[in-house]
């Protein structure tokens, strides 16, 4: 990667740091009901798959863990955190959440809540384009869990039955909520699952954002160059538990010590202070910049905002009916 | 008119979509090659091709995602699901993805499929075969659910369907895909929301859909000659939203209901409609409305057992029959 994009992603990736660990704030103050999963840990795995697609163009969608990957695709981060407010003013008008953070016109497809949901759905992302002829491709970022589900290996056999333009990107974090890989898994290495559907598969480590970036240079080439779908493993680890209520009973302390000195966002600024680029001081100035963002904009929008009108309960279950008549009341032709 | 079977209307209402938008597709087991298990989609493989008249894999779950993802990109595709009875197997995607993509986007996505599949009870068929599941999938926001009783429906209300920008569940019956019936020549489509007055009358309403307005017709021509009752049929071609004021006017004509449905009775079409009854008209009545519905058994095997399991016009015409104190 370029001195300047590994500076820029920098901000990126502190900006997603900072993002989710004032939700974690906000979360204890009451002010995000419902569930809530973070991302601190895995921010190389979005940022260097995307530094290699074309974020706003290709077609993303996800599971519940998903604000950075809407981030990441150009939504404003004050809408997503307005959305967490429950805001009219939030991404999904207040009426989805943390786990259904949707962006359509970034191309962000949307955070699905039923593990495994999304891999169909972004086959048929990528059937939509094939047939529609455009140079996109669908990217659906899961976590190693989702593969226990049947519609992985049904999703798998049809998107290389008909060659279809998604890559799989599999976040491995090493659990399933809370239960780990080894309890869960007959194979920890997820690509090697892959290699029945004749699909090409890759792995590696998903905390270094220039390895992520460059092995998915290769899978975004594979897949736009219309040969049919790709699987990137990035093996990675959550910091966090899998959601606010999750006391990380089931890991120990010294493995989470083991990833923390793995910290992607730290061997990406350690990386530009050796070359030259950055100063621990410049880097400690983001940080601090960040939060006076998040905290003067991003906090402040999503409390400032209204919520939304319970006589608006309804709008949004079905199309507008205004435009529908023709089909509801047999008037059409 | 053309006098055409059930199946041939589907098979139209397809075509001439298919013609007029390249963005229309289908999918499902055995609809291409094979014709389609019942020929809802004959001849459409060699008119428009293994992209646009997909044979999929026996993977329910995943084929419907994919077409509800496709979807989200303006692609209108129309779902197969050979049997009722499979749809199991997809109602994770079609609930969960499709019914409510809308509303937690806050309106950014909608999902403008088309589900179409075969349920009820045809010959010895057994317990995993033979189910009819409409009340499985009328009481899910964001999901529309319409069941046509004839071909002049089954054409119009699929034309609507791919029309429409919601999902659309289309519930059809494997015994009537050869029943014939009258199809307007031009381009009709047929609403998907209200009910139909089948048959005019003023004594009882007997509430019928999909093969049950068979049942009504028939158990109204038999009470009309045999016992002077006059009995109106209302067509519940839509399950979902079921037609309040339809419903509501009737009864308030009739002062009496029956509700026939082939399904079995908890939480279904008919302890809905009594449900209306009471919200919307309880003091029009002059005695309790009746359900005539199947037994609550898996479907048994054995011909005898399956025909003694699934009620017929006769039954029908025994509910009224008790409702006039006549039986």
């Amino acid at each position: 990667m370029k001195i300047e994009d590994k500076k820029r992603v920098l901000r990126e990736m502190v900006l997603h740091r900072r993002f989710e660990e004032r939700c974690y704030q906000a979360y204890i103050e009451r002010k995000i009901g419902g569930f809530l999963h973070l991302y601190p840990g895995q921010e190389a795995c979005c940022n260097g798959v995307m530094e290699a697609a074309r974020p706003g163009h290709d077609y993303v969608i996800t599971g519940y863990r998903d604000h950075v990957h809407a981030i990441k695709c150009g939504a404003d981060p004050k809408e997503v955190m307005a959305e967490l407010y429950g805001k009219e003013t939030g991404s999904s008008k207040g009426r989805g959440g943390s786990m259904h953070i949707f962006d359509t016109d970034k191309r962000f497809m949307g955070g699905y809540a039923l593990v495994g949901g999304p891999f169909p759905l972004a086959a048929g992302i990528a059937k939509a384009i094939q047939l529609k002829g455009g140079d996109e491709i669908a990217i659906c970022f899961l976590g190693d869990a989702a593969n226990n589900q049947g519609v992985f290996h049904e999703t798998l056999n049809m998107a290389a039955l008909w060659k279809l333009p998604v890559l799989f990107v599999c976040e491995n974090n090493l659990y399933g909520i809370g239960t780990s890989i080894e309890r869960s898994t007959a194979v920890i290495h997820q690509h090697k699952r892959v290699a029945g559907y004749n699909i090409p598969a890759d792995e590696c480590d998903g905390q270094d954002i220039e390895v992520v970036y460059e092995h998915a240079r290769k899978a975004v080439d594979h897949v736009r160059s219309g040969n049919g779908p790709y699987f990137l493993e990035l093996m990675t680890y959550r910091y966090r538990g899998h959601s606010m209520s999750d006391s990380r009973g089931y890991r120990s302390r010294e493995e989470e010590e083991l990833w923390k000195q793995r910290d992607p966002i730290f061997i990406l600024r350690d990386r530009l202070i050796k070359e030259g680029a950055l100063t621990m001081e410049a880097f400690e100035a983001l940080e601090k910049e960040t939060d006076a963002y998040i905290e003067n904009e991003v906090i402040k929008f999503s409390e400032e905002s209204p919520e939304p009108r319970v006589e608006d309960r309804e709008k949004y279950v079905f199309a507008d009916r205004e435009t529908q008549l023709p089909w509801l009341t047999g008037k059409a032709a | 008119m053309a006098n055409i079977m059930y199946w041939e209307a589907i098979q139209r209402a397809h075509d001439e979509e298919m013609a007029r938008d390249p963005l229309v597709i289908c999918m499902g087991e055995d609809i291409g090659v094979a014709g389609g298990t019942y020929k809802a989609t004959k001849g459409l493989y060699e008119k428009y091709g293994p992209h646009r008249v997909m044979d999929t894999p026996i993977s329910e779950g995943g084929f419907t995602g994919l077409g509800i993802g496709a979807s989200f990109l303006g692609v209108r595709p129309v779902i197969e699901i050979m049997s009722v009875n499979f749809a199991w197997l997809a109602m994770d995607q079609m609930f969960n993805s499709a019914a409510k993509v809308r509303y937690m986007s806050g309106g950014q996505l909608t999902a403008p499929c088309v589900f179409r599949s075969a349920g009820g009870a045809a010959h010895q068929l057994g317990a995993q075969h033979s189910a009819r599941m409409e009340k499985v999938f009328m009481g899910i926001a964001g999901l529309r659910v319409v069941t046509p009783s004839n071909p002049r429906q089954a054409y119009g209300l699929l034309k609507s369907a791919i029309r429409s920008d919601d999902p659309v569940f289309i519930n059809e019956h494997e015994l009537m895909y050869n029943m014939k019936g009258e199809v307007p020549d031009g381009e009709y489509f047929h609403p998907l929301e209200g009910s139909e007055v089948t048959r005019s009358g003023t004594d009882v309403t007997l509430f019928g859909y999909n093969i049950s307005v068979h049942w009504c017709l028939k158990a109204a021509e038999i009470l009309d000659k045999q016992y002077g009752i006059s009995a109106e049929v209302i067509d519940l071609y839509s399950l979902s939203p079921l037609d309040r004021a339809g419903i509501k006017r009737s009864v308030s004509k009739t002062h009496r209901a029956v509700i026939a449905e082939e399904d079995e009775a908890p939480v279904g079409v008919g302890s809905e409609v009594i449900a209306i009854i009471n919200e919307e008209c309880f003091f029009e009545l002059d005695a309790a409305p009746v359900r005539v519905h199947s037994a609550l058994v898996p479907q048994p095997y054995n011909h005898t057992l399956e025909k003694a399991a699934i009620p017929d016009h006769e039954d029908v015409v025994k509910a009224v029959l008790k409702l006039f104190g006549k039986a």
